[in-house]
């Protein structure tokens, strides 16, 4: 009964998985295969890092009920602060990276000071984020394309991890979740908890890994992991960890799932409201640095409109614009969705404004099934 | 001569069989009591008269004065002259207490709005149901129990021949509920139906004429109001007399706890203070009772001891004999204090987590090692204390909002367990939940006190105060009206204190 239980709560996941498989399959029937090629699927990664890093900060500020607009601006100062460091000013890529996600901390302790301590509405300081952060970086640039960065900040956007490593690092990712696993089992059984059996358990972790060597291997046919999706990897999973096994992660769910009660139940919604911001900051930041590093260049409509494609791929992938609920696997997969599409379309050379199209047609049908499942 | 017959009902819901075969008969004029524990079947018999569940989702047949009905939705059920008043009330905060009345149903001339009308229709209505606020006034400036009586008028304005009234009085202090029977009677002598759902038999037995009692979805028996008492009732409802309805344990030590005095507290942009010069004291193992009418400043003297506002206080507050200034609940919860609020709804409950996630809430310091969770801990933690509280739930992995009332409140009362407090406020904790629910919380009230546990229970229900206060405090005009002892007091006395304040304010 529990497992009828828990397939019931996950068949939204599962819709999502289906409809990322339908139109995977589409893609590659129309292109009679070439989507599913090695290069192609490296190129996918590639393609959805900036918006996948953007959309993990953004599940946090939605979870905890707030919404961010300046993300795509907020990305775009950052990487032209980044350019300007290394091109005009002559930084080393360690210093300029360091500086940069310090910006991005300073620029989300703004917002999240306004929003936690001031009581303004995050829809409002963040439309006004929009704009004040457009604008300095324009101020800032001058309205040139800042370009030629040194080849090790190049490398952050448009390097690909040796084969050895990249299987290295995956191999020891399984092994870390097998050891968890076994860790937490032994801590239930301590305490004499039920678990589920050891066949679904270590049946679902078999699975994970199939699927991750998979992946990993496809990739590695072509040039090996890209630098940017371990990048984006890693903090999805440091998110992961935050949102589903700290007490910080705990207070976002209960700040958006019911401010009063969280405020009642003794959680400080101010901090909890300001650091999400701060974390928003530093990951958009992280984005500028990686879209600069691809591009080899500064410009000064970098970003722009990446807030609403962050904030789609988030609802997309289940995350409640009302708060309290969300996942960044979901975001992920929304995000990838929402790059497939792009991907694909620009494959079949079809027309940029059916892109535009289609997407926006796949939110509303998201959330719709999202409603109507919930009846 | 029945305006109301409901034949057969029965109902299912995926895994449940709401009702069972349910035969209810209501006569035209008459004031109807429906009585029964949570779960037994009310709402859904209630949502089924209404159309909420249309006619084909069910077996058997409802008729109105012997017609037989379909009700698709509820708009079919109002043409057909039956109203309901929820236990959570469904009017617009924002709009005035006319634009209430009339929503849906706004009086129109050469398609503009007829306010003159509306407002004129408001204050004849405001008159009758004995409200003397202007019709322009908004909602959200009345309190709970005004805001009932605007729900009566809203019905009364549709011309409903039948209104159902689900828990009306959970939120009413005694002299509201005084004002509402009044009223009830009032209609009675229009030839206007009732149906009336409570759990609070002593007003069933004052008002009802007779009294219809649901278990387990199925009609036990309909009675007189001549050949009811409570015991019968009680007896009906739970399928067993319950012997003693206080389980009161004296357990109050010396120690003194908690000691406030000549407490003041001004909201942040307020003019008049919420509460002013309160003094008291609070033992260690004690249940102090804080009585009063709504209004009388019970709930927000709590919430700015709890800190819950922004604002000034003044006067001090002890805690085992150390000054200190709580100024967010974050740190009454570090000093030992919980707060079981009012409405757990709102202030109680993360309503679309699971169990498990409300109940360790409060205390995630404690299964936290610099603040990465150990969830292995929280799993024993909750499944102890619910446990122990008796946390009827599928799983600890259910959604919180899918529990009854009582269970609700039981996942409440978990989360501040867990937190370990010296120091417990309880705001009205058996609103709306079951005789049966009733009698765990008192005995988890005796179970916590005899741990040393200290108590402030505030309540609407005079016999709940008296039952099982140790010493009861009376609160009126926000400020405190008198204390009594436990063995001084009864209704009269409390009475007096709670509205001896008032009389020259009215």
């Amino acid at each position: 009964m529990l497992n009828k239980l828990s397939f019931k709560m996950n068949i939204r996941a599962y819709a999502l998985i289906i409809a990322f498989l339908l139109i995977v399959t589409i893609f590659t029937i129309l292109t009679n295969g070439d989507f599913l090629t090695s290069r192609n699927i490296t190129n996918l990664m590639r393609q959805m890092t900036v918006i996948g890093v953007l959309a993990v900060g953004m599940t946090s500020v939605i979870i905890s009920g707030n919404i961010d607009l300046s993300v795509g601006s907020l990305l775009g100062l950052t990487g032209g602060i980044a350019a300007i460091l290394q091109v005009w000013l002559g930084w080393n890529t360690v210093w300029v990276i360091i500086a940069t996600i310090a910006a991005g901390v300073l620029l989300g302790l703004w917002q999240g000071w306004w929003i936690a301590y001031r009581g303004i509405p995050a829809f409002i300081v963040t439309l006004a984020g929009m704009m004040i952060f457009r604008g300095i970086l324009l101020g800032i640039s001058g309205g040139q394309t800042i370009a030629s960065l040194d080849p090790g900040f190049m490398a952050i956007g448009q390097s690909y991890l040796p084969y050895s490593i990249g299987y290295i690092l995956t191999a020891l990712f399984i092994l870390s979740l097998f050891t968890l696993k076994i860790r937490s089992r032994q801590k239930s059984h301590k305490l004499e908890l039920v678990t589920e059996s050891v066949f679904v358990d270590y049946g679902k972790l078999a699975v994970y890994s199939g699927l991750c060597l998979i992946l990993v291997y496809y990739i590695s046919r072509y040039q090996g992991i890209p630098m940017p999706m371990l990048i984006l990897t890693l903090l999805a999973l440091l998110f992961i960890f935050i949102l589903n096994n700290t007490a910080y992660g705990r207070h976002l769910y209960s700040i958006g799932g019911n401010h009063e009660a969280a405020l009642l139940s003794g959680i400080n919604i101010k901090r909890n409201t300001l650091m999400v911001f701060v974390l928003m900051g530093a990951l958009s930041a992280v984005a500028g640095i990686i879209l600069t590093s691809r591009l080899n260049a500064a410009t000064i409509s970098a970003g722009e409109m990446y807030e609403l494609d962050a904030i789609a791929a988030v609802v997309i992938g289940g995350t409640s614009l009302m708060g309290g609920t969300g996942t960044i696997i979901g975001s992920i997969l929304g995000a990838l969705i929402m790059t497939s599409i792009d991907n694909g379309m620009s494959m079949l050379n079809v027309e940029t404004f059916w892109q535009n199209i289609v997407k926006g047609m796949i939110l509303i049908l998201a959330v719709w099934l999202d409603i109507s499942s919930k009846k | 001569m029945s305006i109301l017959h409901m034949n057969n009902i029965s109902k299912s819901f995926p895994g449940v069989k709401a009702l069972d075969n349910v035969n209810f008969k209501v006569d035209e004029g008459e004031i109807h009591a429906l009585c029964g524990e949570n779960g037994a079947g009310k709402s859904t018999l209630m949502k089924i008269l209404s159309g909420v569940h249309p006619s084909d989702s069910h077996e058997g047949d409802v008729y109105i004065h012997d017609q037989k009905q379909h009700f698709e939705s509820i708009r079919d059920s109002e043409a057909a002259g039956i109203t309901i008043i929820y236990q959570e009330l469904a009017l617009v905060e924002e709009l005035s207490v006319a634009e209430n009345i009339f929503l849906g149903n706004e009086p129109v001339h050469n398609g503009m709005m007829d306010w003159n009308r509306m407002h004129d229709r408001t204050k004849r209505l405001l008159d009758y149901i004995g409200l003397t606020i202007p019709s322009n006034e908004k909602v959200k400036n009345l309190g709970v129990g005004r805001q009932q009586l605007i729900e009566i008028a809203k019905a009364l304005e549709k011309q409903s021949s039948l209104i159902i009234l689900d828990e009306p009085t959970a939120a009413l202090a005694e002299g509201e509920v005084d004002i509402l029977m009044s009223i009830l009677e009032d209609l009675k002598s229009k030839g206007i139906t009732c149906i009336y759902i409570s759990h609070k038999l002593k007003e069933v037995l004052h008002i009802a004429d007779s009294i219809t009692i649901l278990r387990d979805g199925k009609t036990i028996e309909t009675i007189a109001r001549s050949e009811a008492d409570e015991n019968r009732i009680i007896a009906s409802m739970v399928g067993r007399e319950l012997t003693e309805l206080f389980p009161y344990q004296n357990n109050s030590t010396d120690h003194t706890i908690l000691s406030v005095m000549e407490y003041s507290f001004l909201r942040k942009k307020d003019t008049d203070p919420m509460v002013y010069n309160i003094s008291f004291e609070l033992k260690k193992g004690e249940v102090l009772g804080i009585g009063g009418l709504m209004g009388s400043g019970r709930t927000e003297l709590a919430m700015s001891l709890f800190g819950s506002y922004e604002g000034e206080a003044s006067g001090s507050v002890y805690l085992n004999n150390e000054p200190v200034t709580l100024r967010s609940p974050k740190e009454a919860v570090g000093h030992g204090i919980g707060y079981v609020s009012e409405d757990r709804k709102r202030y109680g409950l993360v309503t679309g987590m699971d169990v498990s996630k409300n109940t360790t809430l409060s205390s995630l310091s404690h299964i936290s090692w610099y603040g990465i969770l150990n969830k292995e801990q929280e799993v024993f933690n909750t499944r102890q204390v619910t446990r122990k509280m008796g946390v009827k739930t599928p799983s600890l992995q259910t959604i919180v909002n899918k529990l009854s009332g009582g269970n609700q409140q039981k996942v409440v009362l978990s989360k501040w367990l867990l937190t370990s407090p010296d120091i417990l406020i309880l705001d009205e904790p058996t609103r709306g939940i079951d005789v049966g629910a009733k009698q765990e919380i008192y005995h988890l009230i005796n179970e916590l006190t005899s741990e040393g546990v200290a108590i402030i229970m505030i309540t609407s229900e005079l016999s709940e105060l008296i039952g099982m206060s140790d010493r009861i405090m009376v609160m009126a005009e926000h400020t405190t009206a008198g204390e009594v002892n436990r063995e001084d007091a009864d209704q009269e006395t409390i009475m007096k204190l709670a509205t001896g304040g008032s009389v020259h304010a009215e």
